[in-house]
């Protein structure tokens, strides 16, 4: 009895020390876990989640304070990863956070008085122009966050849905089911 | 819109099927020729039994019947069942089998195309583990046992376990060839003087070891119509045949030649019927003879050292467990891409 | 005769291809209305170079390309340009593209036909002619011809290809019957830009005919090429396989044959070089098979830009066709609108039934039977590819080599469970290129905020050391003053720094001076008086400007340097 005791001890004790040696020996260094969240979020810095950026929102998810269905941009998916990689369950987005199809922002030239207000909002400097000069939108650097049309005096920023084109044309995930509706 | 090909080759999932069920006539018809039709009732009962627990798992699952039914798979699971259990058996022996296999080993795991382990296989472990007592009671063949019962005395037996006055139930029955081998060798027999008892034949067990040419000569048919890959059999029939045959060189008197280990118990319906799967064996042709290999030497251990007679059900089942790992290592190599470049 | 070689897998199916073949290929009479899309080639769409309105020529350049990989569009024939807009292609997303509409007036005038004589011709001229010529490969993956001409390497081996695996398709078989001697001078073209010796063509021994024209015209030619008959096997046409088939080699996945000394060129494309080149026509036309459920199946010459139900109609379709696929059974388009245009990559039009092709039944599951993986010519797994791709794990897919993925179809063709297996694999490579933009403008984003963000603090900071400067230039100058009105005590050392930083900025604007009296305009010497007039004139009004700025500017905008105050 004290025999067997004495040897499950010893051999907790030994793999213990295996087990503490691989975890020093073979430690992966791996980014921090802000950074591996802030990979995942989609970058469009639009201040949706309510934190001045993806790396801010990134570091808030990492510390616990805040939670991964604030992100619309990121859409189901992005949810579905955070949660993979956090090992939490799915959550849904709330009601005031549903996402949107994904646009870019459009000035009227016509309109535009060169106030350069968007210009200061814009998180990814995806803006031309100078103060009085007219504005417009570097389309393919624009990440669609929005945040340039509130401070526009004039209103003439608009969000332009991306629409489908044969350049970013998909093939559909096949439909046929293995339900028989008929 | 549908994408192309738009032109397909009319072999459907329940033709393969269709074929794999031809190819377990001859077997069948020698069981009936040599044990007498208890055994069609067997495979009714169990075909009933996987049809019915197929249909209401369907239903539970919310999935449609039609397609599913009449993919004759479950019918193939259910003659698989009821051939490797006793033909005269209580009814409700092949009917729990076919349940279990179909309910829990099939749907359970996501249905047809899901399931890791062989469906029948699962349903026999369990009957063999539940029922120890009614599995061991085969059939004597017709010309051995001391008395015989009529196709009627059997129904009987069978719906409500009674037997006509006055006849036991153990002079009707035998344990397998395989079962006596273990036995006798235990008692301290040599192979050649068990091989001496009436029940065997020229190669294994009488009658059963036409009944295994039978199901050999289903599964070359398999072969030749290529409804089967040749990697399985070949390999499993291999290895059985390589291990019992150096340790029947090394030592006759306790090991028993290749050909009785090919022609008894489970080997031949295993080789041709039940490794080649698709669903539980590997995809790749290296991986198939690994699992063949694997298949051969479980089964000779269990039924050299194990505590079962016959080792094929737990084989592939264990066999089963590794071919996810077993796929994932024998990759192919792709065209234009060399060994090296490979993950 | 020379050793074949073999590749895994591959299917038999029925080829079909007696039924259009029996009459010779009928040149299609001029449509009312041509469409021509801007992008019919692998690459950038060609820019329009026409205006709604022109009059053009037949084989007028009205596209011309854009970046490196892109070809030219030509004018059909003659006619008026009467549009230049979105409209229907042959696409699988029935999404529409920039097209001209070009009104024939029937003349059917060729514009300026700039022939070459090719011996004298440098490889770089005739990428240039074929480029503008609008060359592509015919062969269905209408790659710019000219790129294939940019070997970085050696080539020895020029294949070319006249196997035609698909069914139902006879383009290729009877161009091969009927211009064979073309073929093989477009051929000689090729063989010679390229600098090859060795030449082989590769033609599937179900077309007995094509070999023996093709053998005959070899012949006449007197060139050392090969016509070699390769066994009938689908996707054997497929330029890695036939490569495979003829040589040996076979092409690193990833790579081009050229990687490996090889360049393979259609049958008809050869043709096109031919006729580009000897004749100066660019690519206006091309033979394409009509076939299927219709009553006269067989091969019309038609120009591009033709509307499908055009040459639909000339074969008359049977009353039960409801649908029609562009390209072969196997790894065709279905037709958005039989009303589409003909481009340089549309080979063949089927005209489909329910009869014909047989709508799949429901799919069931995948039972691994491997079937496929027994026909993959790529040797892939497409039973595991097809439980990755529906299960959305792209990451494994592409582990398996997804993107080595031909789309042959041979997998879906032999798969008992009828699973779409092609569309699950266009499905997930779709998804992850997709992704892979996402995650590039993403890291863009990302590279472009965190810029931002350190741009801002840079000015803040900057900002501030400004400010700070300002307080102690100001703090300096009050002491110096106090400084200067008591006593004289001895320099803070804060004013020392200060001076030395005035004395910096002297330096500098003495030497700014010293460089503008130095520095002589270069055109300024030996001037006329009217230029010396004039330049005086310029030079009172910059003075006047230079001083209204001067004005302005001080009611607007501090001065600049305003260290001292």
């Amino acid at each position: 009895m004290i025999t067997a005791l004495w040897i499950m001890v010893a051999l907790a004790a030994l793999l213990g020390m295996i087990l503490g040696y691989a975890s020093i020996r073979f430690r992966v260094e791996g980014n921090p876990l802000a950074e591996k969240i802030d990979a995942v979020l989609p970058q469009t810095q639009c201040g949706q989640c309510g934190y001045p950026g993806c790396k801010p929102y990134a570091d808030a998810i990492a510390k616990g304070e805040a939670d991964i269905n604030l992100c619309p941009p990121g859409g189901e998916e992005g949810i579905h990863k955070l949660a993979e990689l956090l090992g939490v369950e799915f959550k849904p987005f709330g009601e005031n956070a549903q996402p949107k199809p994904k646009a870019v922002a459009f000035i009227d030239e016509q309109t535009c008085i060169g106030c350069t207000l968007c210009i200061q909002a814009c998180p990814v400097d995806a803006i031309a122009g100078a103060a009085k000069q007219m504005h417009t939108i570097i389309a393919s650097e624009c990440t669609g966050c929005e945040l340039c049309v509130p401070p526009c005096p004039v209103d003439c920023i608009s969000m332009l849905p991306i629409e489908e084109q044969l350049t970013n044309w998909k093939w559909r995930y096949p439909v046929y089911a293995l339900r028989q509706t008929s | 819109m549908l994408s192309s090909p738009f032109i397909t080759r009319p072999l459907s999932v329940d033709r393969i099927m269709l074929r794999v069920l031809y190819a377990l006539v001859p077997g069948i018809a020698l069981y009936v020729w040599y044990f007498g039709p208890a055994i069609l009732v067997s495979i009714a009962l169990a075909v009933t039994a996987a049809l019915a627990t197929e249909a209401l798992m369907l239903k539970l699952r919310d999935r449609p019947l039609r397609p599913f039914l009449s993919d004759y798979s479950a019918l193939l699971t259910g003659c698989l069942i009821a051939l490797s259990i006793p033909p005269l058996a209580p009814w409700w022996l092949p009917v729990i089998g076919s349940a279990f296999a179909i309910a829990v080993a099939k749907h359970l795991y996501g249905g047809l195309g899901s399931n890791p382990f062989n469906p029948a296989m699962i349903g026999y472990a369990v009957l063999i583990i539940s029922f120890p007592h009614e599995m061991t009671h085969w059939l004597s063949p017709q010309g051995v046992g001391q008395s015989v019962l009529s196709l009627g005395q059997q129904l009987h037996y069978i719906f409500t376990s009674a037997l006509p006055a006055g006849m036991q139930l153990d002079a009707l029955t035998m344990s397998t060839p395989l079962d006596t081998l273990k036995t006798q060798l235990h008692l301290g027999m040599t192979v050649s003087d068990i091989r001496d008892l009436p029940i065997y034949g020229r190669l294994a067990g009488k009658g059963s070891e036409m009944v295994a040419a039978g199901f050999a000569l289903g599964g070359l048919y398999l072969l030749v119509a290529r409804i089967i890959p040749w990697q399985l059999p070949l390999a499993f029939l291999g290895t059985l045949f390589a291990l019992s045959g150096v340790f029947n060189l090394i030592d006759p008197t306790h090991y028993a030649p290749p050909l009785f280990h090919w022609f008894s118990g489970a080997a031949m319906i295993g080789a041709f019927f039940i490794l080649t799967d698709p669903i539980t064996s590997p995809t790749t042709a290296r991986g198939r003879i690994i699992f063949g290999i694997g298949a051969g030497l479980l089964t000779f251990l269990i039924r050299t050292y194990g505590g079962f007679p016959d080792g094929v059900a737990f084989a592939t089942i264990l066999m089963n467990m590794c071919v996810p790992l077993i796929d994932t290592w024998t990759q192919p190599r792709i065209f234009g891409k060399k060994k090296e470049d490979k993950r | 005769m020379i050793r074949l070689h073999r590749f895994h897998g591959g299917i038999h199916p029925p080829t079909h291809k007696a039924e259009s073949t029996r009459t010779p290929i009928m040149s299609a009479p001029l449509p009312a209305q041509l469409t021509i899309p801007f992008r019919q080639h692998a690459g950038e769409a060609a820019k329009p170079v026409v205006q709604v309105g022109e009059r053009v020529l037949k084989g007028q350049l009205i596209g011309e390309p854009v970046g490196a990989i892109s070809s030219s569009i030509h004018a059909p024939t003659s006619g008026t340009i009467t549009a230049i807009d979105l409209q229907q292609i042959a696409h699988p997303s029935a999404l529409p593209d920039l097209c001209a509409t070009l009104v024939p007036d029937g003349l059917d005038e060729w514009g300026v036909r700039q022939t070459l004589s090719y011996r004298q011709l440098s490889s770089d001229e005739l990428q240039k002619h074929l480029r503008r010529s609008g060359i592509v490969g015919l062969g269905g993956a209408v790659f710019p011809s000219d790129m294939k001409l940019r070997h970085p390497i050696v080539v020895d081996t020029l294949v070319i290809n006249g196997a035609e695996c698909e069914p139902y398709i006879t383009c290729d078989d009877m161009l091969m019957r009927e211009r064979a001697e073309a073929i093989v001078r477009g051929i000689e073209i090729l063989r010679h830009a390229l600098g090859t010796d060795a030449v082989l063509i590769g033609i599937e021994d179900n077309k007995p005919q094509a070999i023996s024209a093709m053998q005959r015209a070899v012949d006449d030619s007197s060139h050392p090429f090969k016509v070699i008959a390769v066994p009938t096997v689908y996707p054997g046409g497929s330029a890695k396989h036939l490569i495979k088939v003829l040589t040996g080699v076979e092409v690193p996945s990833g790579k081009l044959p050229t990687d490996v000394g090889v360049q393979c060129y259609n049958v008809a494309t050869a043709y096109a070089v031919h006729r580009a080149v000897e004749h100066g026509e660019t690519l206006v036309s091309r033979v394409v098979t009509v076939t299927g459920n219709v009553e006269q199946p067989r091969n019309y010459e038609a120009l591009i830009g033709t509307p499908f139900s055009d040459l639909v109609a000339l074969s008359i379709p049977k009353a039960d066709t409801n649908r029609y696929i562009m390209g072969g059974p196997m790894m065709g388009v279905e037709l958005p609108a039989v009303n589409v245009p003909l481009v340089k990559a549309s080979n063949c039009v089927i005209a489909a039934s329910d009869a014909l092709f047989p709508p799949p039944p429901a799919a069931m599951p995948c039972i691994r039977c491997t079937r496929c993986a027994q026909v993959c010519p790529v040797e892939l797994q497409p039973q595991d590819l097809y439980w990755f791709a529906q299960s959305h794990n792209f990451g494994k897919a592409q582990e398996y080599d997804l993107f080595d993925c031909i789309e042959c179809g041979a997998c879906a063709y032999v798969c008992p469970s009828s699973i779409p297996l092609v569309q699950y694999y266009r499905y997930a490579k779709s998804e992850i290129r997709a992704r892979d933009h996402e995650k590039r403008a993403a890291d863009l984003a990302r590279e472009r905020h965190e810029f931002r963000q350190f741009r801002i603090e840079r000015e803040k900071q900057e900002k501030a050391e400004r400010l700070a400067q300002k307080e102690r230039a100001a703090a300096a100058a009050k002491a110096a003053a106090e400084a200067a009105a008591a006593i004289p005590t001895p320099l803070e050392p804060n004013a020392d720094a200060e001076d030395t930083q005035q004395m910096r900025i002297d330096a500098a604007l003495a030497r700014a001076k010293e460089q503008a009296a130095t520095a002589h305009p270069r055109n300024t010497e030996a001037l006329t008086p009217e230029q010396r007039a004039e330049i005086e004139a310029i030079e009172v009004r910059r003075a006047h400007i230079h001083s209204l700025a001067a004005d302005a500017g001080a009611d607007d905008e501090p001065p600049k340097n305003s260290q001292g105050n």
